[in-house]
């Protein structure tokens, strides 16, 4: 099923943008990767077609840097180091077609190495990797009817690292009010992620050599195989994984209230369900003894957003978020944000934010050694405690008219800076800078 | 603290909803045209939003993933 919606998804992708292709005769190659405004073409209708062209390419590279005591490897103790480095870059790609549809390709690379501390300990004496990567392409299709004001849209998205992989696809749609006041979206979403089964060291069995009609079989201690046939081939199946499959469904509301407000309202249906756990994250009971945590197979979560921004003078824009969440784990939360972005100039703003969070603790989360044996589901992961975050810092963006540092093409260059804080005693700093080019 | 900014959001969003939307032209959108007006979570934020989503048990809402990939170490 879901190799036939992706066919179908990308089949129609091409047929379009053949069908185009066919229609701007007049089109070189040197304008497919042109940045500058290429030349329309009218039609007999009397509409404009413009050939497919680069409209912007976006570049955004990260630091984290995080510090805690609580990793869910070694049961809710041990040290939660990690340093992330992550870099993405992002194609728009736009052209119009006959009857004013515009034609947007959003093509993204991402690319993340990270160092675990913990990780280390997934082998219990501290030797196993402590660094892994990750790459995670995506590319997604929107045709817009400027005229009538809808847009719909395809995508899909792949992500790739040593221990989980995940496809994914989406298909959404949004439709502008008559008077062009609001605009109502919806995004149906499904994700479909295999995880490799690598667990604790003490937990897997020894490797084992077995010889059937001819053939040696080696299971290996991650559970691999590798089987040696008669005539000296060999065969190698690549470690067990289990799947984790999600579906969501996002709808959108924004409203322009006056000329200095609008606000958005946001809801999310997201149903989970496969493996929710992690193969290597050890529960210690109170008995001393350590297993792997167990969660169950699914989950049902309800986040409902809320945004309002405001024009406050000619220099001062208030950026408001508000989230209430709630699932079936027994997770309650609410997330506020507030932004401040102050225009020093009109192409200069410096934005300090605050974000405040709080959560109540699933269900199934004790501490180190709190668990009874008897116990159906277990976690010593504290992204299920009870806790509240403080995040604070700020942004800075440049946009002048000749380019960041008179540099034409660079359109728009944005650092931001922030502090995270947990009462768990988790802290992470995160540094981002964004490039824009046209 | 939570509380009363709670409540101060509700009472925003009462009074938003509550005062009649006035019919805005075009050429009555150049604040709300502004890159800093957007309806939407900044670039330079992404990897903002996916940490947050690996350390807190909440996500989603907020144009971001709701699933896939991992982050788990």
């Amino acid at each position: 099923m879901k190799k036939i919606f992706l066919t179908a998804a990308g089949f129609a992708m091409l047929c379009r943008i053949n069908a185009y292709a066919q229609v701007m005769k007049t089109d070189t190659a040197k304008k497919v990767f042109s940045l500058a405004e290429p030349p329309s073409t009218a039609d007999n209708s009397g509409y404009q077609t413009k050939p497919l062209r680069v409209e912007e390419v976006n570049l955004v590279s990260s630091y984290y840097l995080q510090n805690g005591n609580h990793s869910a490897v070694t049961g809710g103790i041990g040290t939660e180091h990690v340093t992330d480095l992550s870099n993405g870059i992002n194609l728009k790609l736009v052209w119009t077609g006959p009857g004013q549809h515009k034609n947007t390709i959003d093509a993204g690379l991402g690319f993340d190495h990270h160092t675990s501390a913990s990780q280390a300990f997934i082998n219990k004496s501290g030797a196993s990797s402590t660094g892994g990567s990750r790459i995670y392409p995506s590319v997604d299709w929107t045709s817009e009817n400027e005229k009538k004001g809808t847009s719909f849209g395809v995508g899909t998205y792949i992500s790739s690292e040593y221990n989980y992989r995940s496809i994914g696809a989406d298909l959404h749609f949004s439709a502008k009010t008559a008077n062009k006041m609001g605009e109502f979206g919806v995004k149906l979403q499904g994700y479909f992620d295999q995880v490799r089964l690598i667990y604790p060291s003490e937990f897997i069995p020894t490797s084992t050599t077995t010889t059937t009609g001819g053939a040696t079989v080696i299971t290996t201690a991650s559970g691999r195989t590798s089987t040696l046939s008669a005539d000296g081939s060999e065969t190698k199946s690549s470690i067990p994984s289990s799947p984790r499959n999600t579906y969501s469904a996002s709808f959108s509301y924004s409203q322009i209230i006056n000329p200095r407000l609008q606000i958005m309202f946001l809801a999310d249906v997201v149903t989970q369900n496969g493996y929710l756990s992690l193969p290597f994250h050890r529960v210690y009971f109170n008995t001393g003894r350590d297993t792997i945590e167990h969660l169950p197979s699914s989950r049902f979560k309800l986040p409902l957003g809320f945004r309002a921004n405001y024009f406050l003078g000619d220099r001062i824009i208030i950026r408001t978020y508000y989230r209430f969440y709630t699932d079936n784990w027994g997770t309650h939360s609410n997330t506020i944000n507030l932004e401040v972005p102050v225009k020093i100039s009109p192409f200069f703003s410096i934005a300090p934010f605050y974000r405040y969070y709080d959560q109540t603790a699933a269900k199934y989360f004790a501490p180190y050694e709190a668990h009874a044996p008897t116990d159906t589901y277990y976690t010593s992961n504290y992204e299920y405690a009870q806790f509240h975050a403080n995040f604070f810092g700020a942004g800075i963006r440049l946009s002048p008219p000749k380019g960041v540092a008179g540099w034409q093409s660079l359109h728009e260059l944005e650092l931001r800076y922030g502090h995270y804080q947990q009462t768990t005693g988790l802290a992470s700093n995160v540094v981002s800078l964004s490039l824009g080019f046209k | 603290m939570t509380k009363h900014l709670i409540k101060l959001l509700i009472a925003l969003l009462i009074c938003s909803l509550t005062s009649a939307c006035v019919h805005v032209r075009e050429y009555q959108k150049n604040k709300l045209n502004d890159a800093e007006m957007a309806l939407a979570n900044r670039k330079a934020e992404r990897n903002e939003l996916n940490f947050q989503s690996y350390r807190e048990g909440a996500s989603g809402a907020n144009a971001g993933k709701t699933g896939g990939g991992c982050g788990c170490n």
